[in-house]
């Protein structure tokens, strides 16, 4: 390696030497984080795969809340706010579909990486907003502003979750759905999800969690029906290390997801689209037998 | 669909009772002009460039470093750019795609050409029965082709066109068909083709998939290159399609491994059987004429395993 000194003669300044340098350093540390976040098979694949379990869920129950279907875009016309977005592995999928989506992170890394990330998909980079933010910041601006929350691996390390869910309430319209998963505080999740995931099978890289910050559904359910939200589903999850999947379970004695619509006027989310003829036939129709 | 071997009197026939077609002979322009018309029909979703080719591609590193596009990037022999979050090379048995991308590909070439020809039939029938005979030098088939009494010829006894039809009348007692006479070959239809078997090492990569004979090459005895091809097709689309339904990037690995996982099993049992009938009736040697003879016997007087075959075989 050449001595920084013999540049000087060349005409570059040490100090030149040095900022380019730390840039370089820089731009190596911005690779590896992507390559952390968007390696498939990397330290976040658990995260990855849980896609195949949380995509579904949103889209299913909204098209169930009576969501006009669009060939190709079931989620189209929907605002989806990603809370802890991270490197944006939930928030691309959803844009796929359709919605339109906020993906907000507190770190700015991590929206850098995301923002990085969809920039490459002319599609995405249209449908996905990103912003390095808290909740709390951005209630302000946001009031009512979307049909859906997505609170994904967030609460367990969210210091105040009552305000954290009153925040949300806030921000979604009335009607809105709110989609939370995270783990549940049981000795059993102690033992899988920091012993096992963490130290021993390094499925969650370590120091991830705080068993203490975990929320049991009761506790979770119990907030969120004293703060303007009516909880509709609660459903375990397991992740099976060995084929690096996840599946539904009966239990929620680990990990869980919920989905909570907040109370207001009708359950139906409001139509964003003129009704075509046909719908707005089959709307009339049942409009006798609606509730 | 009879068959019978050249050095013994075994035979056997396939017949359908019921209404179901056990198969169908569909010409190959008929199809291009089906699948034309279905292209026009999404021409919204769906552009095709005729007389174009590609001359290069580029493929996205592995990690995901700033500057570089992490789709696939084409270059078109007419300088066009095309870039793509997946691309399927359907380019056939020397495919560039799967060169360009280093797939090893395991091949074998038979020292044998097909030769290819429409035959007139002397007299007129109900032109719905295929028959196929093993020679030592290859098997000779003859394909319903319409009711104009058209038939298709497939010799692959070498590159000589011998006057083996006179090998289609059979000799002995057993009780079968006859097959039609043939009048006269239909000039200009004659082809030749040289035939080897292929198998690609793996059908995909991140962001690639291969299809076709791109990923298989088979010997034309059994007639199942093309219903191989059709089969991934159906099975690719059926996992982009869930993919799509998931909101995943379409060149995402884990579903096109998924696909890879259900052809494979499919594709290599029957190409390796394939194969081996081809190595089986291309010999003379007593000890495997006996067991070909033996083995084509019992199968033909147990329907049970005929009926499998045909179910296999029509799919």
């Amino acid at each position: 390696m050449e001595n920084v000194f013999s540049h000087h003669i060349s005409g570059i300044s040490f100090m030149t030497q040095l900022s380019l340098l730390r840039v370089t350093v820089r731009r190596l540390k911005f690779q590896l984080l992507a390559h952390r976040w968007w390696d498939e098979q990397g330290e976040y694949s658990a995260l990855h795969s849980m896609n195949d379990i949380r995509v579904p869920f949103i889209r299913d129950t909204v098209l169930n809340m009576g969501n006009t279907y669009q060939r190709g875009s079931p989620l189209s016309g929907i605002k989806i706010l990603d809370v802890g977005c991270g490197g944006g592995l939930l928030s691309e999928p959803l844009g796929r579909l359709g919605a339109s989506v906020t993906g907000i992170d507190p770190l700015e890394e991590n929206i850098r990486v995301a923002d990085q990330h969809k920039s490459f998909d002319p599609v995405l980079a249209k449908r996905i907003q990103y912003k390095s933010s808290s909740l709390e910041e951005i209630v302000e601006e946001s009031v009512e502003m979307f049909d859906v929350i997505v609170a994904s691996e967030v609460v367990e390390h969210v210091a105040d979750l009552e305000m954290f869910i009153k925040c949300c309430c806030q921000v979604l319209k009335p009607g809105g759905s709110l989609f939370v998963t995270t783990i549940n505080k049981t000795q059993l999740s102690y033992i899988l999800g920091i012993v096992v995931a963490e130290k021993i099978a390094g499925i969650v890289p370590e120091g991830t969690h705080d068993w203490e910050k975990f929320v049991p559904p009761e506790e979770l359910e119990q907030l969120l029906e004293a703060n303007g939200f009516s909880v509709k589903t609660v459903n375990g999850i397991l992740y099976n290390p060995l084929t690096g999947s996840w599946s539904w379970i009966e239990s929620t004695s680990i990990n869980y997801a919920l989905h909570a619509v907040k109370s207001g006027s009708q359950a139906e989310t409001s139509q964003t689209e003129p009704l075509s003829e046909m719908e707005s036939e089959q709307c009339s129709a049942t409009a006798g037998t609606n509730v | 669909m009879q068959v019978w071997d050249a050095c013994s009197e075994a035979i056997i026939t396939f017949e359908k009772d019921d209404l179901d077609d056990m198969g169908y002979i569909v010409e190959n322009d008929v199809i291009m002009s089906a699948l034309t018309k279905q292209l026009d029909a999404v021409a919204d979703r769906v552009e095709v460039f005729y007389g174009s080719r590609a001359v290069g591609y580029t493929w996205p590193l592995p990690s995901h470093s700033s500057d570089t596009s992490p789709w696939v990037q084409i270059e078109l022999a007419d300088g066009r750019r095309l870039q793509t979050k997946l691309l399927i090379g359907a380019d056939g048995h020397n495919s560039v795609v799967r060169k360009e991308a280093e797939i090893q590909n395991i091949e074998h070439q038979y020292d044998q050409s097909a030769v290819v020809a429409t035959l007139h039939l002397s007299e007129a029938t109900d032109n719905n029965v295929a028959w196929q005979r093993f020679l030592p030098t290859g098997p000779i088939a003859l394909l319903p082709w319409s009711n104009v009494n058209h038939s298709d010829f497939i010799d692959a006894a070498g590159a000589m066109f011998r006057s083996a039809l006179s090998l289609l009348k059979p000799s002995g007692t057993a009780v079968r068909q006859l097959p039609p006479s043939v009048a006269e070959v239909d000039p200009e239809s004659r082809a030749v083709f040289p035939l080897g078997m292929g198998h690609a090492a793996q059908y995909v990569r991140h962001r690639v998939a291969l299809i076709g004979d791109a990923a298989h090459r088979v010997h034309p005895l059994a007639g199942q290159g093309v219903n191989l091809g059709f089969g991934d097709i159906a099975c690719l689309a059926h996992h982009l399609s869930a993919a799509a339904f998931n909101g995943q990037d379409l060149g995402s690995l884990k579903h096109l491994l998924r696909f890879e996982t259900e052809r494979q099993r499919h594709n290599v049992s029957l190409i390796a059987a394939i194969d081996l009938l081809k190595r089986l009736y291309s010999t003379s040697l007593s000890p495997l004429v006996l067991l070909r003879t033996w083995g084509l016997q019992a199968t033909n007087a147990l329907p049970p395993i005929k009926e499998q075959i045909m179910a296999f075989a029509s799919k």
